[in-house]
This record gives structure tokens, C-alpha cells and sequence, in this order.
């Protein structure tokens, strides 16, 4: 590897090549998907109708699928449409007897069908994230529906409605264990943080497509197909608000970035620093295992870490901190925390860049500083010391360096963390 | 409503009287009580979770959902009682007035909502599979008489109870949430027509992805206000450099949201240039300090550096997605209508809308303010100037549309500066 300090940089999942562990995924994807096709060619299509009404409401989901906070995906509206056929009873006066290959078969091609116009427009599709949301179908379909078309689900609602629930739930799991591994193989994060911040942050979209999945299949008893349409409309206005909510959370932290470059700007720091020292920072706190939305407010840290640096008249000489003498850089982090704390939001942001400069072991038995202060003040030693050079000798020498210091000021499992990036394992 | 008028309390009394004689009435023969418990619940639930949407106790929440449902489900009388769900909310805010005027609205509102349902050829009872698709034109009666009447009733105390000269009094007339109220009261179609499927377990699986929706509002509200004051606080540090400008872009930016609703710009755009205001002077912090604070006259290369300041502006804030817009007005805000500006020297509508806007305010700010090399002047004597450079400096008719702001909603100019108060340097540290 000649480009050592670089492998840490990817910010989110590669969307074009595929990692090694997420191969078999897509693979196990693919062959459902010829199986299925395979199966319901040979036994014939059950209900047209019902196929068409739900695989166009599929595809129009997977047409409106949102990006959602930490670079995932979901389609509340095709997830929800594709349950709700896998689990619908009767429509209209008529029982519902698609078999499980059907619905796998449906929702596949829905899905690809609905993906074609983003492709149109160059926007490339996940195929590890629609495998992954294929899977928790077909999970349930194979569970359901054979049950289903032998009869031996039916009656009245309290008695179908806990089956369909824990499938749904078990479902939901399931896609989140799968998701949760591919992060862990892409973003070198611990399965458990990945799996928590999975269920934490997908727990609100999957309460409502589950919720609308079930109304969408009994629904279709009162109403027939109408159901399809008029009960995917509630839905329609969660998925509006989410993506306002995605949207102005992606704003914020671009925003954030692009004014953290101030300081490059009026020659507070070298070009770079503060985007550098954020990705490191990052890189570290999930090699320790810090959940996502403790790494979100060490990204702000990290990015705002040198703001105090504003109140100096004149910049330090090459922006490198870790040369000047302990007091100083105490009362710029101390002007910086100021700065922040005006937002009135991010007072616990505030706390981390306050706590920057400050020993890990203070000699004055005060408490220790925040993990993330000790995160950032590693990594923004590192990065005085390296800029942006990419030399392998360099940056061992620089971790070195670091190494000396950690009676005292570095965190010893920070800077293990920390070599353990940017020095290459022989 | 601290201290309402004679005419203000007989209004709400006759409301609220005329909400009593409705459920007085009757008849309450064949009500189907228990469904009447669940529905009022939801309404109970809907009312809990209301969204204050102004400081004056504008508060929004989807309690037609639960009241049109009972329209369908249990009648005119029966909807009255779901109603009354509204005394019970479980939220901060309300005092005793205000839920008794809003109970006995929305009584009113469904009362007649459910007799409009009935005229309209609607049966009331658990629909069946034979009511699709007749009982959507009767239903979407029900509805739009709901929402007219109630945004009628809101409207009415809001108007007899406004503050003399208060803007407020236009708020009853927001055309999104009569849609919105609309949008949600789709749902109680949805709730009556899974009754029959799914019974009393119906409201719990329509209630999910409504407070998801909800919660999805609430957090986007409360991110977009993070971003905001997130945004300022930069702003204000990036100031820190230059004490004479201390609260500069933000008043170039109340300036520029002056000018742009003036003109009658969309709000959406009138909230693009509030940030391009903000940002217009980033770029100042790539000007040497002591250049920025020179007493005097600048020479041809300090001149050059303070130059470049729109342009070293664009460079930070270019990486911002949503700014498209802003950022014309960033880069050009020292571009002149005589073509004499910098840094393009762009002339006349050659130079973007945003940018003339911030001009206007950018000068005005300047001017009324303390500087290093003058103090600040008063505001006629800007305006004088102001009227004086238009055509030449400045678009006159975002001068006329600035003035005309200024003289009828005032312009509050900083505090002056008071006396030398140095940075701090490394040395002083």
C-alpha cells in the first residue's frame, strides 16, 4: 500500500465495489431471484391483478427510496407494499393464494423496475442494500404464505394479526443484522455498535412501513386493490417528512464542513487540517466502538476543533497547535467552545473541543477529558506533525512520537487505535 | 388572550353555547358507545400531540382524523361526543377558555360535518365492501365542511382578539394547513372503512406512521433551528476578527430579508438570501487583519486583498449544496450597477438579483455603523445616500423597496463601538 495514512478515508459504503463480504449477499440475492422467476413461470402466475397492483406499488416505493442519515437506504413505501403482499389473506370476496416464490418473484422484478430510472440518471443502484431488503421479504413470504394457502391461517383479526406482527418484526431484525454486518465489513466498525445504531435509527421507519404493511393486507378484504393505492398514502406523508428530515440533516453537516474551512481560509491552519483531523477522528472513535451519534458530534468537534484560533489576531506559525505552549492552546479551545456554545445546540460539541488540549491523565485529579477530546487531540497532533504528507516512515515516526507522550497527555488506546490506522499491519 | 373584549367573550360563549345545545339535543338512541370510547381515545391521543404553531397558542394536530372517522362510524351526535376529547387533551398551554372554545369548535366542526355527510347521501354505520367507492363523495363533503367551519370559528377568535397593528391576525388564513387538516382528515375514511376488519385495533395501526410523520416534523424542525443558530454562531466568530463589524451580516441579512419580501420574493427564496446575508463576508477572513482595520487609506495591494474577499467567500461556502443562488449573491455583492464594482465588474441585470439585494443592505448596514476610519452616520442621512448612489451604485428599485421597509417597520443600527479593544495576539495570551 504506498498511500498509507488513506485507507481510513472512505465516509460511507463503496457504492460501486462490492467488499468481499458482500458478495455472498448478492449472490444469495441473485439466485432467489432465478428461483423464484423459475418456479412461478412453471406453476402460473396466481391473480394477475393482485401481482400488477402490488408490483407497481413496489416499484413506485423503490423509485421514491430515501437516503437516510450515515449514508443508508431505505423504501418505506415498497418494503411496506411487498409485506403487505406476502401476507394478505382475501381480497375482496376472493382468498389470496400467491405462492411464496410469487411474491419473491414480484417484488424482485418491482424492485428492478424501480430502480431503472435512477439508473437512467446515473444515480448507481445499492445492490447490497435491495438484497438486503429483498431478503427480509422473502423471509417473510416463506414463512407465511405456505401457512397461508394451506388454510391454516384465517379467521378473525386477533388471531392472524400476532403471526403477521412477529413476522414483521422478525423481518425487521433480520434486515438489520444484515445491514449492520455489511457496515461492519465496510466501515471497520464492531458488529454490536453497528447493530444497535441499526435498530436505533431504523426503528421509527420500520414501525410505520410494518404498521402500513398490515393496513395495506386487511385493508384489501374491505376495499380490494383501491386498498393498494389509498393506504400507501399515509405513508407517502411519513416518507415526505423523513426526507425533509434527511435533507436538512445532510445540509448541516456540509454546511458545517465547508465553515470549519474558514480557518484555512485566514491562514489559521494548513489547507486541509480540520477535514483531515475530522476523518481520522472518526476513523479512531469507531475503531473504539463509539456509536454513530457519538461519532456525529466528534465529527463537528473535530471539523470546529480550531475555531478558536479566530480570536488570535495573527496565526500560529503553520497552524501546528501541538507547538504552542499548553496555556495557549487551553484558552483557544476555551474561545472555540464559546463560539459553539452560541448555537445553543451543540453544547455537547462544545464540551469536546473545550477539552481538547487538556491532558488524558490531569495532573490536578480533575476529571478526565471526554473520550472525544482525547480523540481529537490525538488525531490533531498527528496531523501537525504529518500534514498531508502520505509517507509510510513519517507517519510511523510521528506515532512514535505520540507513543512517548502517552503516560500523560495522548490516550495509550487512542494511539494504539490510531496506529493501528495509519501504519499498515506487516 | 390576556384581556379579551365584550365582543370576543360573547363570540366564544356563543360557541360554546351553541356546541351545548347540539349534544343536548340528542338523539343518542342506536350510538354504539364503545366505539365512541375508542374513537374519542385517538382524538384524546391526536389532541396530546398537538404542535404549537405560533406564539400566540396557534396549535395544530390531528384530531379531524378521529372526528371524521366518528362522522362515518357513528353520526352527526355520535362525532359531537368523539369531540369532546378535545377538553381532555393531555398538553401544556390551553387555559380553561381556550379548551372549552376549542371543544366546543370542534363539536360545531363535526356536527356539521356529519350532517353534511348525511345530505350528501352517506350512510352512517361500519362500511361494508358494497359502500366503495359511493362513500368517498359523500365523505370528502364531510370533510371540507369540517375544516371550513373549524378554520371559520379559529379565524373569527383570532380576528376579535388580535393585537392592535399585530400581524398575527393573518395566520388563520395559512392555506397550507387548511390542506394539511384536509390531508390528515383522509385518514378517518381509512379508519372507518378497516373497522369492520380490524375493529378497535384499527386507530392503533393508522396512529403509527401518522406520529411517525409527526415525529419526522419535529425532529426537521428542530434540526433546521440547530442549523440556524449554527450558522450565526460561525458567523459571529468569523466577526470576532473585526470589532467594527460585530453583528454586521447579521443585520445585512435582516436587511436583505427586508428588501426581498418587499419585492414580494418566495419564501423559499427570501430564506436562501437570509443565509447568503450571514455568509456574504467570509470570505473577509482571508483579509489580513491589520489591513481590515487600517486607519486611512488603503494602498494598491491592500486594496487587492480586500478585492479578492468575494471571491475567498465563494471558496468556502461553494461546498454548501442548497446555496445555488446565495452563492451568485456572495460572489457579487460588490459588483455595481454602473459596472464599476468588483470582482467581476458585471453592469446593470447582468449582475444576480441576490447580489443587488445585499448590495442595497451591505452599503446601508456600512454606513449606519462605526468604522475604524469614521463613526457611524445617522439613518436619514444613509437613506439620503442611498437614494443619492441609486442607478449608479445600487438598483433603485431595491433602494425604494429598502426605504419603504425602513420607514415602516423601523431599523434598529448598532450600539456604537466603544472604545479600543484590542485582539488578542499570541503575545497577549
Amino acid at each position: 500500500m504506498t498511500v498509507a495514512g488513506r485507507w481510513y478515508e472512505p465516509r460511507g459504503l463503496p457504492r460501486h465495489a462490492l467488499d468481499s463480504g458482500q458478495w455472498p449477499l448478492v449472490a444469495f440475492a441473485g439466485l432467489l431471484i432465478i428461483w423464484s422467476v423459475a418456479q412461478t413461470a412453471v406453476s402460473g402466475v396466481h391473480d394477475v391483478h393482485a401481482a400488477l397492483a402490488f408490483g407497481a406499488l413496489i416499484a413506485f416505493g423503490e423509485l421514491l427510496r430515501l437516503n437516510l442519515p450515515g449514508d443508508r437506504e431505505a423504501a418505506p413505501i415498497a418494503t411496506a407494499g411487498a409485506m403487505a403482499y406476502a401476507l394478505v389473506l382475501r381480497i375482496g370476496d376472493d382468498p389470496a393464494r400467491p405462492t411464496a416464490a410469487q411474491v419473491i418473484a414480484v417484488t424482485a422484478l418491482a424492485m428492478i423496475v424501480g430502480a431503472l430510472p435512477h439508473l437512467a440518471v446515473g444515480r448507481p443502484a445499492r445492490l447490497t442494500m435491495m438484497s438486503a431488503r429483498l431478503l427480509a421479504v422473502a423471509c417473510v413470504a416463506a414463512t407465511f404464505r405456505p401457512l397461508a394457502n394451506a388454510g391454516l391461517i384465517g379467521g378473525r383479526w386477533w388471531s392472524e394479526l400476532p403471526i403477521m406482527l412477529g413476522l414483521i418484526i422478525v423481518a425487521w431484525f433480520l434486515e438489520s443484522v444484515v445491514t449492520a454486518l455489511i457496515r461492519t465489513d465496510a466501515l471497520r466498525t464492531r458488529f454490536g455498535v453497528a447493530l444497535g445504531d441499526e435498530l436505533r435509527i431504523q426503528f421509527a421507519i420500520a414501525a410505520a412501513t410494518g404498521a402500513s404493511a398490515l393496513l395495506i393486507a386487511f385493508a384489501a378484504e374491505v376495499m380490494g386493490l383501491a386498498a393498494v393505492a389509498v393506504f400507501a398514502a399515509p405513508l407517502l406523508v411519513t416518507q415526505v417528512a423523513l426526507r425533509r428530515y434527511a435533507g436538512i440533516r445532510a445540509t448541516y453537516l456540509q454546511t458545517v464542513r465547508a465553515l470549519a474551512r474558514v480557518t484555512e481560509i485566514g491562514g489559521y491552519v494548513e489547507t486541509g487540517h480540520s477535514a483531515r483531523v475530522s476523518r481520522l477522528a472518526v476513523a479512531i472513535g469507531r475503531e473504539l466502538g463509539m456509536p454513530e451519534a457519538a461519532l456525529l458530534e466528534l465529527e463537528y468537534a473535530a471539523l470546529m476543533h480550531d475555531i478558536g484560533q479566530l480570536s488570535l489576531r495573527d496565526p500560529v506559525p503553520g497552524g501546528a497547535t501541538v507547538l504552542v505552549a499548553r496555556e495557549e492552546q487551553r484558552r483557544i479551545a476555551e474561545y472555540g467552545a464559546e463560539v459553539i456554545q452560541q448555537a445553543r445546540v451543540l453544547d455537547s460539541v462544545a464540551d469536546i473541543v473545550r477539552r481538547q488540549s487538556d491532558p488524558c491523565r490531569p495532573i490536578d485529579r480533575a476529571q478526565p477529558p471526554p473520550l472525544s477530546s482525547r480523540i481529537i487531540r490525538a488525531a490533531n497532533a498527528y496531523d501537525d506533525l504529518v500534514g498531508s504528507s502520505a509517507d509510510p516512515a513519517r507517519a510511523a515516526e510521528a506515532v512514535a512520537r505520540l507513543r512517548l507522550d502517552t503516560a500523560a497527555e495522548y490516550d495509550p488506546s487512542v494511539v494504539d487505535a490510531l496506529s493501528r490506522l495509519v501504519i499498515p499491519a506487516a | 388572550m390576556d384581556k379579551l373584549s365584550r365582543i370576543a367573550w360573547l363570540y366564544i360563549g356563543a360557541v360554546i353555547a351553541a356546541a351545548v345545545i347540539v349534544l343536548a339535543k340528542g338523539p343518542y338512541a342506536g350510538l354504539n358507545w364503545s366505539q365512541i370510547a375508542v374513537l374519542g381515545l385517538l382524538l384524546v391521543a391526536c389532541e396530546s400531540s398537538a404542535t404549537l404553531l405560533n406564539a400566540r397558542g396557534l396549535a395544530w394536530s390531528a384530531n379531524t382524523m378521529a372526528s371524521l372517522a366518528a362522522v362515518v362510524l357513528c353520526g352527526p351526535v355520535g362525532a359531537v361526543l368523539v369531540s369532546c376529547g378535545t377538553l381532555l387533551g393531555i398538553r401544556r398551554g390551553p387555559s380553561v377558555v381556550q379548551r372549552l372554545f376549542n371543544t366546543g369548535m370542534y363539536a360545531l366542526s363535526a356536527y356539521l360535518a356529519g350532517r353534511a355527510f348525511i345530505a350528501f347521501g352517506g350512510h352512517v354505520g361500519t362500511p361494508g365492501q358494497s359502500s366503495f367507492p359511493g362513500l368517498i363523495g359523500p365523505f370528502a363533503a364531510a370533510a371540507v365542511v369540517h375544516v371550513a367551519v373549524n378554520f371559520m370559528l379559529l379565524h373569527g377568535v383570532f380576528w376579535l382578539t388580535k393585537d392592535p397593528g399585530g400581524a398575527s391576525a393573518r395566520v388563520g388564513l395559512d392555506s397550507k394547513l387548511w390542506l394539511t387538516d384536509l390531508g390528515y382528515g383522509a385518514f378517518g375514511v381509512l379508519i372507518a372503512a378497516l373497522w369492520s376488519v380490524l375493529g378497535p385495533f384499527t386507530p392503533v395501526l393508522v396512529l403509527i406512521p401518522v406520529f411517525v410523520a409527526r415525529w419526522a416534523v419535529a425532529q426537521f424542525a428542530a434540526q433546521q433551528r440547530a442549523y440556524e443558530a449554527t450558522v450565526s454562531a460561525l458567523c459571529q466568530a468569523v466577526e470576532t476578527k473585526d470589532f467594527y463589524t460585530r453583528g454586521h451580516s447579521e443585520r445585512v441579512s435582516r436587511g436583505a430579508v427586508m428588501i426581498a419580501s418587499e419585492i414580494g420574493m418566495r419564501p423559499e427564496r427570501v430564506g436562501a438570501i437570509r443565509y447568503a446575508g450571514m455568509l456574504h463576508d467570509v470570505g473577509k477572513l482571508g483579509v489580513p487583519t491589520s489591513v481590515l482595520q487600517k486607519r486611512g487609506s488603503l494602498t494598491d495591494d491592500e486594496y487587492a486583498a480586500v478585492q479578492l474577499h468575494p471571491m475567498r467567500g465563494l471558496d468556502i461556502v461553494r461546498e454548501i449544496g442548497f446555496l445555488d443562488e446565495a452563492l451568485a449573491g456572495i460572489m457579487h455583492h460588490h459588483e455595481r450597477i454602473d459596472g464599476r464594482g468588483y470582482p467581476m465588474g458585471l453592469a446593470g441585470d447582468e449582475i444576480p438579483e441576490f447580489a443587488r439585494v445585499l448590495g442595497v443592505a451591505d452599503a446601508f448596514d456600512a454606513m449606519t455603523s462605526d468604522r475604524s476610519y469614521r463613526g457611524a452616520r445617522p439613518i436619514p442621512e444613509a437613506i439620503a445616500e442611498l437614494r443619492k448612489w441609486a442607478g449608479k451604485q445600487f438598483d433603485p428599485a431595491f433602494v425604494d423597496a429598502f426605504v419603504t421597509a425602513i420607514q415602516r417597520d423601523g431599523w434598529t443600527a448598532p450600539e456604537p463601538v466603544p472604545a479600543e479593544e484590542p485582539l488578542r495576539t499570541i503575545e497577549s495570551l
